[in-house]
């Protein structure tokens, strides 16, 4: 009896054993912070890198088939590990690349890595949650921690203002999502997704839990800034730090997308026809909301939010489908995305005049000519971006069109690609900039050798995916016959 | 070799990448090797791809040469040629070497600037030996990166709006392309050209919101692809983006743009809208009829009036442009093969005005016409030369130009006498715009001071035109060249086309050709 328990407890704790040791180092370093008697943000900084990397690593390797821990709680599937290895990785590669600019504004504190570690073990969380509940604790660790460090340059206006706008709105969205799961607990009497999916099948969906499946989804989509839940982004895009900025743009992205995917497929699978359409009109508004405000924008940064609103747009489109091609196409989308903006941003953190960081486009005028190779790779970076073939962008975009068109949204496919022309037009704007624009002030030309690495990497990765696309569309199809299957 | 085409295709990508990694600096030694690393690589290509032509036999109507890969996405990466992309093939990798000698003289950033017209000449062969509906799209979407670049950096004053609307025109005709694209992948289940081209797409009438579409998917795909291969080639109305990106590219990008990159509208239109939506096409006839004339008669009455040269030949390229969709959308053999050898043609021709408006743009830095007058006094050799290209453009007997025009004629007056007539007058004002243009160029005194100085042609300019020449003449007096490699693709694709409409030709017996 106490050894079937022992047993099972042993079963669980090993599915949860990641995020517990991520957990647990998380506090440790805080502790060492603490009770150091100097200041140890950079040792603590590149300890988490590590961990993200080695941890990332594990979970590749090692996991294996499906868990389930704690009665159903927690989910350890394929479709979770995609995620969390997308997440830890390019978490690391952000948190590596922040390290210079932190220095600089004096910023690099222990607490920054270590809020961090936190806000990766909630998105853990989310994308394996396997209940209400659970994906409601791991979305509070994530936002929590975020709120925090996007207000972390205390000292700075524009970064307080950011942090508490995202607060509140992120209250005000969890609060809409609570209350969502709230009425499907109400109507079908269950919080584990496997009972809500149970009830569903019995006796169709109640009208009360589809109010509920509204309000959910309206909540997450605020998560993954998709239009009309997008005002949000931009503020706080320009107002952090900028390696926060880079940070929201790759991991926490990722990991609300797969929390949308994981509760609308595990606890709503039956009732596609009913979530489809929302997610539809999302993605269509999204794409336009990015497409369009990002025209008239001069800020690099918030211009990336709005490429970043769009570009969730074009995800969601893949999760419309409803089927396991949109899945698996939603996932190779995200990584392509994440995997570029991690480029991008190992660009933005270097653009410096006169030791002060710049984000005006205008200071890219004939970039060109003072550093080649940089505007080379951003000019790749772009056009990936715009989605123009040969580049991995493109096919990351015709995966997802494919599979909407698949599933009937024909409209919807239609309708994304006369805005990736319209999103195509500011992003050959920054290439016009770099390329022929006009003789001003350059920004000055050093860049550490891991920024110039990643960066290279990125467009590497952009121009000779194309090949095979380094076998994620494998990886994404086992994540996605996860999730579905 | 099996993999000739493949090797023809991305050998000078591989000598752009050389170039990229291992060239360094902006010096002159630098900008030399630059040049000359280009010019080996296109005239390298140029002699694998007479490989290909050795290779190729034109007796077998199916596609030859071809290789096959499994690809990303459920897609294959397939190249083969048959009578009519083989020639274009062979057109692309004759006019390269022309185009970086034409660009002998840029100074402002060399490296970059040959690197940009490397990729771009194997992405336009790519475009042609495409047996993969995504393939296809990827290479005819991905010269737009180089050729943007080439008009916005090394381009005239208004670069930056020419290469802009040059970009967002073209893609927006393609990704309405693009969505057909998936639209027949998932209909066929496969994106095999050859095999798609066997598929045999709805043309039901269905309706959609209230309208009824006569001729169904058919219909609709035919107009998402036109409406990219229209922009491209470019049709009267959305031509606008040609002049002004001939205006602001420098004269290499003009020429190539002129001479190979409209060409891939009308080999689209020969590769997917006749062969693909027979029905579609059938229908969309007298639509086609009506735009051509439209951009014969009145792209020619606006070349009339330019004063900018390069805008006076762009414009005289659309109203060509015009005969080819003209002669295309005949479907008999007369009109598809004068279309066909229009495009090589033109190909020939334009290049070669494109040429001469540089040579003397390099020496005066203007374009303007009223800036000229009286160059034949200064400059003998070279009004011969421009002479011999301005007739050849108007479609004088002996020169290419008659050969592509006449046989379009002769085709579309079987399909509708009264578009042939139309179509007719366009050669009249046509040779009223080149002869007056000349006139005001190279004859009367030579009064201009400016133009004391002026110099003829160099030796290097002579070997420029040198191949234009001979070709243009060599396809005036022997057409068999061209019609005899492209004859019996063309038939294939006729009679295949015969077979998928024979039932409509019974219902609509005034368009039928007799």
């Amino acid at each position: 009896m106490i050894g079937n328990y022992a047993n099972m407890i042993g079963s669980d704790v090993n599915a949860i054993l990641p995020e517990l040791v991520l957990v647990g180092f998380a506090m440790a370093v805080l502790m060492w912070g603490v009770f150091a008697k100097r200041e140890i943000g950079a040792q603590a900084l590149w300890l988490v890198v590590a961990l993200f990397i080695g941890v990332g690593a594990w979970i590749a390797i090692a996991g294996r088939g499906t868990d389930e821990a704690f009665g159903g709680m927690f989910i350890n599937d394929a479709f979770g590990r995609f995620a969390k290895v997308t997440m830890l990785w390019s978490g690391a590669a952000v948190l590596g690349l922040s390290k210079p600019y932190l220095e600089r504004a004096k910023l690099l504190k222990f607490e920054f890595p270590v809020l961090i570690a936190l806000a990766m073990v909630g998105m853990m969380m989310m994308v394996s949650a396997g209940n209400m509940m659970a994906l409601y604790m791991g979305l509070e660790l994530q936002s929590l921690a975020l709120y925090v460090i996007a207000a972390f340059n205390r000292d700075s206006l524009r970064s307080s203002e950011a942090g508490l706008k995202y607060f509140v709105l992120g209250a005000i969205s969890s609060g809409i999502l609570l209350y969502g799961m709230s009425l499907v607990y109400g109507y079908t009497g269950a919080l584990g997704f496997a009972s809500i999916t149970d009830v569903i099948k019995a006796e169709g969906l109640p009208l009360g839990a589809l109010f509920g499946l509204v309000f959910i989804v309206s909540g997450m989509a605020f998560k993954v800034s998709a239009a009309p839940f997008h005002m949000w982004t931009p503020d706080v895009y320009e107002g952090s730090p900028t390696p926060v900025t880079a940070l929201f743009a790759t991991a926490p992205k990722v990991a609300a997308a797969a929390m949308i995917a994981r509760i609308l497929f595990d606890a709503f699978g039956g009732a596609i026809s009913d979530w489809q359409q929302i997610l539809a009109f999302l993605a269509l508004l999204s794409m336009y909301v990015g497409a369009i405000a990002a025209i008239g924008q001069t800020n690099l940064k918030r211009l990336m939010a709005y490429s970043s609103i769009g570009h969730m747009g074009f995800a969601i489109m893949g999760l419309a489908a409803g089927s396991e091609a949109g899945v698996q196409n939603m996932l190779i989308y995200l990584v392509v995305y994440v995997t570029t903006n991690i480029g991008v941003f190992a660009f933005i953190l270097n653009m410096e005049k006169d030791g002060r960081p710049v984000t005006d486009i205008s200071a890219l005028n004939l970039y060109s000519r003072v550093a080649p190779g940089r505007a080379l790779a951003l000019l790749v970076l772009m056009f990936s971006l715009a989605g123009i073939p040969p580049l991995v962008g493109f096919f990351a975009k015709l995966y997802v069109l494919q599979a909407a068109f698949d599933a009937g949204l024909a409209w919807l496919a239609v309708a994304a690609v006369i805005a990736s022309v319209i999103s195509a037009f500011y992003y050959l704007r920054i290439i016009y900039i770099m390329y022929f624009g006009e003789e001003t002030e350059a920004l000055d030309g050093k860049i550490p050798m891991l920024h110039m690495g990643l960066l290279a990497a990125s467009a590497a990765a952009m121009v000779f995916g194309i090949i095979n696309t380094f076998g994620l569309e494998g990886f994404a199809l086992t994540a996605a016959r996860a999730l579905l299957g | 070799m099996d993999n000739l085409l493949s090797l023809v295709t991305f050998f000078p990508m591989i000598g752009a990448g050389v170039m990229l990694v291992f060239l360094r600096g902006e010096d002159e030694m630098a900008v030399r090797n630059a040049k000359w690393i280009a010019l080996g690589v296109t005239l390298v290509t140029f002699l694998a791809s007479l490989a290909i032509l050795g290779q190729f036999d034109p007796a077998n109507t199916d596609f030859q040469m071809v290789e096959e890969h499994s690809w990303i996405a459920g897609l294959t990466y397939k190249v083969g040629v048959d009578g009519i992309s083989v020639l274009f093939v062979m057109l692309t990798t004759l006019l390269m070497p022309i185009v970086i000698g034409a660009s002998w003289n840029v100074d402002k950033r060399v490296k970059e600037y040959m690197i940009a017209f490397l990729l771009l000449e194997s992405l336009m062969i790519g475009v042609f030996v495409a047996l993969d509906l995504m393939l296809f799209y990827v290479f005819f979407e991905a010269g737009l990166i180089p050729m943007f670049l080439i008009i916005g950096i090394w381009g005239g004053k208004d670069r930056v709006y020419a290469s802009f609307k040059f970009f967002l025109y073209t893609l927006f005709g393609s990704v309405l392309m693009l969505i057909a694209m998936i639209a027949m992948w998932y209909d066929a289940g496969t994106t095999d050209i050859p095999t798609l081209m066997d598929h045999t797409f709805s043309s039901d009438t269905f309706t959609i919101l209230g309208v009824s579409i006569v001729g169904g998917a058919q219909t609709l795909m035919f107009l998402a692809f036109f409406a990219s291969f229209a922009v491209k080639m470019p049709m009267w109305p959305v031509h606008t983006w040609l002049p002004d990106a001939h205006v602001q590219a420098p004269t290499a990008g003009s020429i190539i743009l002129a001479a190979i990159l409209l060409k891939m509208g009308g080999y689209g239109l020969l590769r997917f809208s006749l062969p693909m939506f027979p029905v579609a096409s059938f229908q969309m006839q007298d639509f086609i009829f009506a735009l051509s004339v439209i951009a014969i008669i009145y792209t020619s009455l606006v070349a009339l009036v330019q004063e900018d040269m390069k805008k006076l030949v762009a414009y005289s390229s659309i109203a060509h442009m015009g005969f080819v969709t003209m002669g295309i959308f005949t479907f008999n053999k007369q009109g598809l093969d004068g279309a066909i050898f229009q495009m090589i043609s033109h190909g020939f021709i334009s290049g070669a005005l494109f040429l001469g408006v540089g040579v003397i743009y390099d020496r005066m830095h203007t374009r303007e016409i009223s800036a000229y007058g009286g160059l034949a006094v200064r400059m003998p050799t070279y009004a011969l030369f421009f002479m011999f290209f301005t007739m050849a453009n108007v479609g004088l007997p002996g020169t290419s130009g008659f050969v592509g025009e006449f046989l379009t004629l002769t085709g579309v007056f079987q399909a509708n006498t009264w578009v042939a007539a139309g179509a007719t007058t366009g050669v009249i004002l046509s040779a009223a715009y080149a002869l007056w243009l000349y006139r005001r160029v190279a004859f009367g005194d030579l009064i201009k001071q400016s133009l004391q100085g002026i110099k003829d042609v160099t030796t290097r300019e002579r070997v420029l035109f040198a191949p234009l020449i001979l070709g243009t003449l060599v396809l005036g007096i022997y057409p068999g060249f061209v019609l005899d490699l492209i004859g019996p693709s063309v038939d294939a694709l006729i009679s295949n086309f015969n077979d998928a409409t024979a039932g409509l030709m019974d219902a609509a017996p005034a368009l039928a050709s007799h």
